[in-house]
């Protein structure tokens, strides 16, 4: 059974301007032990729809169509009142929340509280679900994480402050770890890390991984992050996917635009010493987005087609989804 | 033309006395040595990369050659003038030639000036003289040097009504408009987001082609620092372990601390295959520093000596500078002594552990 399927899921702010398009007509599919990569630029959309899945949003989001499928039951759709926004309260999200899916937060240094020490933080987590379970008792489990993570037991009962950003990023993960939930959402989870933490921190939640077999969405903007960790990976950009696919598909055989301009623009360490091509402009606001494909006014292969009308999810040969009028053009390298 | 310094650094030192508390008055004073010893040289028209991990002294030596810092020792020599000896005072000849760049733009930039202002301010103290349709030229050239299009629209603007990219450029311009010599830049395009960030980076390769002005680039990122530069050095604890022109750099890393740190480096490339990391332990905190070599503690090929003394800068080839008491032995190897108790250890657990 899929783990998680997101069907044409829409999201939209209300604000004071208007309405932020965040999220329109995403479909992603994740199964048991996969990783999926969602990758784009910032405001592009990612987080929202990390937060969507867990519904964890702030009370100016409106759902406006789709369903996010867990497990095989629609989790979403109950939690909705009238006008779209999510219920307040609804036990059976909180009981799903964290048990099933849990997240690992943006910035690490901050999502502890400072005046409690991290072990307390932690076991608070685990008797959130089992109130009966007794304080030694998750205690002991939390003793276990540590080692599995790779902290030494001593600093359970250290503050927040005293742990270096390496070790806060993975008492983080121990504390996602918890419940041995069956879905994990990574949030940018190395970002503020320096490269040899961030490899030990991805190395850690590929052996993880391999271990308990969770699925895993990973939010980052930097692909060359995710290209040795996921299995699947969705672009983002505007609020829309971009392109879908098996990783080495969308890396070796893009067939969007946007995919092959992002990609195109890291530096490498390794092979030749080559001119990086930029993206013309700037990334559109999300309040008045172009119109047709979103991608249009920096799009150097742009039609008079791409400017009207939103362009349709094509599937390619190769397996992977593009959202691109012109998207087998565009894999052959024959688009001009 | 060909390999003339126009700065040479010499044993530069920036140490910070910790304050302690009231009691510790009569105790011997406590130093954070950010940059310790270090020596390198920028040539003319060229790009020095600076790379290391966040508290290595890569961002306080650039505040050292521009001055923001006062060092503790040492000489920068620009023009046969000792920058580090120059009395405050006379500091304002000085900053016309060398100029900053900071990280983010959105803090760089005053946000109730206009762009206008903003680029026009340093010729408010440099070139005093000029005429307002002097300075107007001047602004517009600049802006347009920074690759800004239209700047005459822009000129009215604020901050806020522009987009990352644009600022960066704004604080772009703002660097050039004085005709520097040199321009130090931290980290100037990691707040910048991807689709940006190569146009900012070619746009600094082609001011570099275009009026010869040399920078220091301090990144975090190597995969940018090759990119950009024509030489570069990596630092750890204040020291410099490596320096050398860049691709011999990437291709030759000898010093244990540099090849753990390119091992370390993702790669684009989905059938890429991980390299293990050769390093242990963590970071040690830089108030209680390791004895002998910085790096002993975390190093895989570490030695009794390396406890004991600290290595001399070596030359293992041409203008490849590695600090390390087996420099030689490494240099050109895979893997040229045994991995002594290489093992995968988590961080936390490691003789450099951060609590000590």
């Amino acid at each position: 059974m899929t783990m998680l399927d997101v069907k044409d899921l829409t999201l939209h702010f209300k604000v004071k301007e208007g309405w932020v398009y965040a999220v329109e007509d995403v479909n992603i599919t994740l199964e048991k032990g996969e990783t999926l990569g969602l990758v784009g630029e910032s405001g592009c959309g990612k987080t929202t729809l990390g937060y969507g899945i867990s519904q964890l949003l702030p009370d100016n989001a409106h759902v406006k169509g789709g369903q996010v499928i867990f497990k095989g039951q629609d989790i979403l759709t109950p939690s909705l009142k009238k006008d779209g926004t999510l219920k307040p309260y609804r036990q059976e999200i909180r009981e799903l929340r964290w048990k099933e899916i849990s997240m690992i937060f943006q910035g690490a240094m901050n999502a502890f509280n400072p005046v409690q020490k991290v072990g307390d933080q932690i076991i608070e987590a685990i008797r959130v679900h089992n109130k009966k379970m007794p304080r030694q008792e998750a205690l002991a489990r939390v003793e276990d994480l540590y080692k599995l993570i790779g902290i030494p037991r001593d600093r359970i009962d250290n503050y927040p402050h005293e742990y270096s950003g390496g070790m806060r990023q993975r008492a983080m993960i121990a504390m996602a770890l918890v419940h041995n939930p069956s879905l994990i959402i990574a949030d940018e989870p190395t970002t503020a890390l320096d490269v040899i933490m961030q490899r030990r921190i991805l190395s850690e939640i590929k052996k993880i991984q391999n271990e308990f077999h969770m699925a895993m969405i990973i939010i980052t903007h930097d692909v060359s992050v995710v290209a040795n960790v996921a299995d699947k990976i969705a672009v983002m950009y505007a609020g829309r996917i971009m392109e879908y696919g098996n990783i080495k598909d969308v890396f070796k055989t893009s067939a969007n635009p946007y995919t092959k301009a992002l990609f195109g623009g890291f530096p490498s360490l390794k092979g030749p010493k080559k001119r990086i091509a930029s993206i013309p402009g700037n990334p559109p606001s999300l309040v008045e987005p172009p119109s047709g494909c979103r991608f249009h006014p920096r799009c150097k292969y742009a039609k008079e087609i791409c400017k009207t009308d939103r362009p349709p999810f094509v599937t390619l040969p190769t397996g992977q989804i593009s959202l691109c009028h012109f998207a087998e053009q565009v894999q052959q390298g024959v688009m001009q | 033309m060909i390999n003339e310094p126009i700065l040479n650094i010499r044993n530069l030192k920036k140490y910070y006395e910790i304050k302690q508390g009231l009691l510790a008055f009569r105790a011997e004073p406590i130093y954070v040595k950010a940059v310790d010893d270090v020596t390198f040289n920028i040539n003319k028209g060229e790009i020095y990369g600076l790379v290391g991990e966040s508290g290595c002294g890569k961002t306080t030596t650039g505040r050292c050659i521009s001055r923001l810092e006062d060092p503790t020792e040492g000489s920068i020599l620009f023009q046969d003038i000792d920058i580090a000896k120059i009395p405050k005072k006379e500091l304002r000849g000085f900053r016309k030639n060398v100029q900053m760049i900071f990280q983010d733009p959105y803090e760089s930039l005053n946000p109730r000036f206009t762009v206008f202002q903003a680029v026009a301010d340093p010729l408010t103290v440099h070139a005093r003289n000029q005429s307002a349709e002097e300075r107007l030229d001047a602004v517009v050239k600049a802006l347009n040097d920074a690759g800004l299009k239209n700047p005459q629209d822009l000129l009215e603007r604020f901050p806020h009504e522009l987009s990352g990219g644009q600022r960066q450029r704004v604080a772009i311009a703002r660097a050039l408009v004085v005709d520097p010599k040199f321009i130090v830049a931290d980290e100037p395009v990691s707040m910048l987001d991807i689709s940006i960030r190569a146009g900012v980076m070619n746009l600094m390769l082609d001011i570099k082609e275009k009026f010869k002005i040399a920078y220091l680039f301090v990144t975090h990122d190597v995969a940018i620092a090759r990119y950009m530069s024509d030489n570069m050095g990596v630092m750890y604890l204040g020291n410099m372990v490596e320096s050398a022109e860049t691709d011999e750099l990437i291709n030759n890393a000898t010093h244990p601390y540099t090849r753990a740190l390119l091992a370390a480096v993702p790669i684009p490339d989905p059938d890429y295959e991980w390299v293990d990391v050769p390093i242990k332990g963590d970071i040690p905190s830089p108030i209680n520093l390791p004895t002998g070599c910085r790096f002993h503690p975390r190093c895989v090929w570490a030695k009794e000596i390396c406890k004991e003394k600290s290595p001399e800068t070596i030359e293992v080839a041409e203008g490849h500078f590695v600090k390390c008491h087996f420099a030689e032995d490494m240099y050109g190897n895979e893997a040229p002594l045994p991995i002594s108790e290489f093992k995968e250890q988590p961080p936390g657990e490691g003789a450099g552990d951060d609590e000590n």
